[in-house]
């Protein structure tokens, strides 16, 4: 049986989302499909590192969105019931009682599993957020290069 | 094609997988990493606890050529057999 390919696109920053995206990502590879998950917008947070990153010359209204988002996977928000952001630790906490992985080892697990994560460049830019702000292992393109990947694609989603 | 009980436990296992304890997708992740230890035409028991591994081991195994052979429910866990097909 031939290998398919499915892309996602990641806007949504918000932790549960961000949760879904990956684990149906993880899935597909598990079933050898080739992935892409193109993060934009919001969904580049779920990419940024934990600790603060010194970076090159940045815009006032830059440096004030990064400021302002959550670095990482352990500081987005639930898109419902956040509870000024009590809500992801309650979630957090079921999700281990659960031994359902934990948002840092599905990302850890995506990359293992050879999953395309391109960085929408754009985006990056309007939010004030540099490469060396984000993870290791990612691509940095545009939205002709998701198109690209979509095109032989049997699945696109947009989370 | 799913086999009774009795011949499945009669089956000689290549290799057995644990993915007790684990949920959603660890199942398949954990099938996905062990199956290339396994010969082609062998067996390959996965352990879950996950009762969506009930269905989402068979769905793994037709997209991936390979075939499922059954399942059962044995001391709280369940056994589940694939033969590797190539």
């Amino acid at each position: 049986m031939d290998t398919t390919r499915k892309t996602i696109i990641l806007f949504s920053g918000d932790f549960d989302k961000v949760m879904a995206a990956f684990i149906i990502a993880n899935g597909a590879a598990a079933m050898d499909d080739d992935v892409t998950m193109f993060f934009t917008f919001w969904g580049l947070n779920a990419l940024r590192r934990p600790e603060k990153v010194a970076t090159s010359r940045k815009s006032p209204l830059q440096k004030a969105f990064a400021a302002m988002m959550p670095r990482g996977p352990g500081r987005l928000a639930l898109s419902h019931m956040n509870f000024a952001g009590a809500g992801p630790k309650l979630m957090q906490r079921m999700m281990r009682q659960q031994n359902v992985m934990s948002l840092e080892e599905l990302i850890a697990t995506a990359r293992e599993q050879g999953i395309k994560m391109v960085a929408c460049t754009m985006s990056m830019d309007i939010m004030g957020l540099r490469a060396e702000e984000l993870i290791d292992g990612l691509e940095f393109a545009g939205v002709a290069s998701y198109l690209g990947d979509a095109d032989e694609a049997n699945v696109n989603l947009f989370i | 094609m799913t086999v009774a009980t009795e011949e499945l436990k009669a089956l000689t296992i290549a290799q057995v997988v644990d993915a007790r304890g684990t949920s959603c997708p660890g199942p398949i992740l954990a099938a996905k990493k062990a199956i290339g230890g396994v010969p082609v035409n062998g067996v390959m028991e996965v352990l879950a606890t996950d009762s969506g591994t009930l269905k989402d081991l068979p769905a793994w195994s037709k997209k991936m050529g390979h075939e499922f052979l059954g399942s059962f429910d044995d001391a709280g866990y369940l056994h589940l057999y694939l033969r590797k097909m190539k």
